[in-house]
């Protein structure tokens, strides 16, 4: 049976509680799974926290992670949200500073390509926000890195939710 | 409506849970409680010398009793000290709950005097955990606690209760009934991957029951050695299911693993169908992953799903409690395998029998003989190490006897304390201990609890002054640099080349007898029979028999670390 090695996504319901982030991040580091990004908010239901949860792993050890996670007490539901029709995006910040004329009309333009907004301006600073999927937002900062000399990064780690009627991500 | 503080709402909980004995360390977070306790009736509070062996002994009687044990331990260190105990019950799925005290909410996180993140320090050792805090929800908390370590996979819960929260007033309710949305242990059994799995066995040319400590626990004995004889299928154990079904069954051929029957080994390596309950497929049972029942298709029934496919990937899995699963499947059984498969595994226990090294001295297996000899109904406890894998594989464990020893994490100082806790929940069966120098001297103050109990435990220590598994694998790997197991080692050895050295260190005799125990040392084969009835009129303390033995006694066979079938080292 093969078994490949990618990125894979979790829902995961979980108690609202003091303490659950915590055994959540240390199953991941006690049983050295990879814990690429993970995001935490409250839903609907004060008491239901929701986090989206992605890991690259191999389909042995990615089984184990479902496992894993369903077993702790403090776990209500496990969505693997790998395969299935999900909206996912990611808030990103990217403050591009020294910035000369050229380098700002260029970030206008890098800004409408992108669909992302610029939402603060300074002399010699702009920054930029953009909201769509890890992926691109991957691309927008290795772009900027290599166009830009001094860039500041803050990234929110992606939430997802299934789709209704969407055939996309 | 009446309104009760916290310390009194637990102590009404404990009784409620039925809870008839309470292993107890007090200190100022939990004074109040340890105050409510006096005030009682009805829960036989126990205080054991230090905080591990409480835990361990509350393992003991949870183990030998099927109930829930029950600890109760300071904030700070008194806390720290169960960390141990809990991974111990933790990996051998132990029911226990564990109260730790703590400092009022408004001191937690300022460092404050004898406080530590307990819940954070054990989370990944426990089965749940968590802090108190508020007063309202004492009750549930306490009602899911039990709950959670009693069900499905047994485990170790803790409790933590700040000082404050106790002191509350507040509703002196403690619920009926619990519902956890997070935790819905599994329950029946999935009949379409159940029959698939009697196909195959009924199929299987060479077929082989493996069963491992989830039989033990779930006490499916009975049931098991059913469906074992009415298929004719051999099995062999782990050495947590070892009596799982009786060792003198003729089905019955040994544990497996690195220190398993030879016989055992082969049969994995050759049967067509492993049809495994109740194990997890720990390194020290497969060895090399990849060769491990090389030939065969495999049946994994376990309550804990995470515990399926994880070390070997697994044809069929079914996720059941193993009676449960087993009461079903004797349902649709009927006899299987060939008789050519069940001589040629009697073939291979001819050729290589468990033995051991003969020689006129007196040697570990003589010691065990007797106990077999001596006692038809026993709770044996062990430590760990050499002395732990020679009853493995030589204790008998028929109907009335039961083993229990720490299997998964492998704690040394285990044995002494359980053996006082196993008593605890069975009066009226004898506990007999056995331990090495070594381990008895991890929890030895715990001759003050079973001496003041009044417990006739029958305490064995195999006395070789060494570490003698470590200094096992330095003879047969190490080039026999016996390093760091020399218990007779340090600097006045060193200054007066071994002369001069007091002739025991300890004397366990004298420490015996100093606590107020029996003491009786045993050099000779001969004098061993004689010990053990000396033991058994002693009916009011324990006694300690040493024994002293051979450190080049070795335990066989071993398969190294890693290793295969071929690796099997079979000297004597």
């Amino acid at each position: 049976m093969e078994n490949t090695i990618k990125k894979r996504w979790i829902s995961l319901y979980v108690e609202n509680q003091v303490g659950v982030l915590s055994k959540i991040s240390g199953l991941f580091s006690a049983k050295s799974y990879n814990l690429d990004s993970l995001t935490v908010g409250t839903t609907e239901d004060p008491t239901v926290s929701r986090m989206t949860i992605a890991t690259v792993s191999d389909d042995e050890t990615f089984e184990q992670i479902k496992k894993q996670l369903n077993r702790l007490v403090e776990v209500i539901k496990v969505i693997d949200f790998t395969d299935v029709f999900v909206r996912m995006k990611e808030i990103l910040y990217v403050k591009v500073k020294k910035c000369s004329r050229e380098d700002k009309a260029e970030l206008f333009q890098i800004a409408e390509t992108f669909k992302a907004r610029v939402i603060d301006y300074g002399r010699d600073s702009l920054l930029l926000e953009f909201v769509q999927t890890a992926t691109k937002n991957d691309a927008v900062i290795k772009l900027l890195k290599e166009e830009f000399k001094d860039i500041e990064v803050v990234r929110g780690g992606s939430v997802g939710i299934e789709s209704i009627s969407m055939m996309e991500r | 409506m009446r309104q009760i503080s916290g310390n009194k709402l637990l102590v009404k909980a404990l009784k409620e849970e039925g809870v008839d004995t309470l292993f107890g360390y007090p200190g100022a977070c939990t004074i109040d409680i340890s105050d409510e306790l006096y005030k009682q009736e009805g829960i036989r509070v126990i205080l054991p010398r230090h905080e591990q062996a409480l835990v361990h002994a509350a393992d003991g009687y949870a183990r030998t009793t099927g109930k829930v044990g029950v600890c109760l331990v300071t904030s700070g260190p008194g806390a720290t000290n169960l960390v141990t105990g809990l991974a111990t019950a933790n990996y051998d799925s132990v029911p226990l709950v564990c109260f730790t005290g703590q400092v009022a909410r408004h001191l937690i996180g300022n460092d404050a005097f004898q406080e530590v993140d307990i819940v954070g320090i054990t989370r990944s050792i426990t089965k749940y955990g968590v802090t108190v805090r508020n007063r309202a929800d004492l009750g549930r908390i306490v009602k899911e606690a039990f709950y959670i370590a009693r069900t499905g996979r047994p485990g170790p819960v803790l409790i933590d209760l700040p000082k404050d929260v106790m002191a509350e007033l507040g509703s002196a309710e403690y619920p009926k009934s619990v519902n956890i949305r997070g935790y819905k242990p599994a329950s029946g059994v999935h009949i379409g991957q159940l029959k698939r799995a009697v196909k195959m066995l009924s199929r299987a040319q060479r077929p082989l029951f493996l069963a491992g400590g989830g039989v033990v626990i779930s006490g499916a004995h009975e049931i098991f050695r059913e469906v074992v004889e009415k298929t004719g299928v051999p099995v062999v154990t782990t050495i947590m299911g070892r009596g799982a079904v009786p060792t003198d069954h003729p089905l019955y051929i040994g544990n497996l693993g690195m220190h398993g029957a030879y016989a055992s080994n082969m049969a994995v390596g050759e049967c067509d169908l492993l049809f495994s309950i109740g194990t997890r497929f720990n390194d020290r049972i497969t060895g090399k992953l990849h060769e491990f029942a090389p030939k065969a298709q495999i049946v994994h029934i376990d309550i804990d799903t995470a515990s399926i496919s994880r070390n070997i990937s697994v044809d069929v899995p079914i996720v059941a409690d193993a009676r449960e699963a087993l009461e079903k499947i004797n349902e649709y059984v009927e006899e299987c395998g060939g008789k050519k498969w069940l001589k040629q595994i009697e073939a291979w226990k001819q050729a290589h029998p468990l033995r051991m090294r003969e020689h006129a001295g007196l040697g570990p297996k003589d010691i065990i003989d007797e106990i077999n000899r001596q006692f038809d109904e026993a709770i044996v406890v062990t430590d760990v190490g050499q002395h732990q894998m020679f009853a493995a594989q030589y204790v008998e464990i028929t109907k009335k006897k039961q083993m229990i020893m720490s299997g998964g994490l492998g704690t040394m100082g285990y044995g002494f304390p359980a053996a006082v806790g196993a008593k605890l929940g069975n009066p009226d069966k004898p506990v007999i201990m056995i331990s090495g120098d070594g381990g008895m001297q991890m929890n030895i103050q715990e001759f003050a609890t079973a001496v003041l109990e009044e417990l006739p435990l029958v305490l064995c220590v195999f006395n070789n002054s060494y570490l003698g598994m470590v200094r096992q694998w330095q003879k047969l790997f190490y080039g026999k640099r016996y390093s760091m197991t020399n218990l007779r080692s340090g600097a006045l050895w060193r200054r007066t080349n071994g002369e001069q050295m007091p002739e025991y260190t300890p004397d366990f005799v004298k420490l015996a007898e100093s606590y107020g125990a029996k003491g009786i040392r045993v050099t000779r084969r001969e004098e061993i029979a004689a010990a053990f009835a000396e033991a058994k009129k002693n009916t009011k303390t324990p006694t300690l028999i040493e024994f002293i033995i051979d450190p080049e006694e070795m335990v066989y066979p071993m398969i190294q670390p890693g290793g295969t079938l071929e690796d099997m080292i079979l000297d004597c």
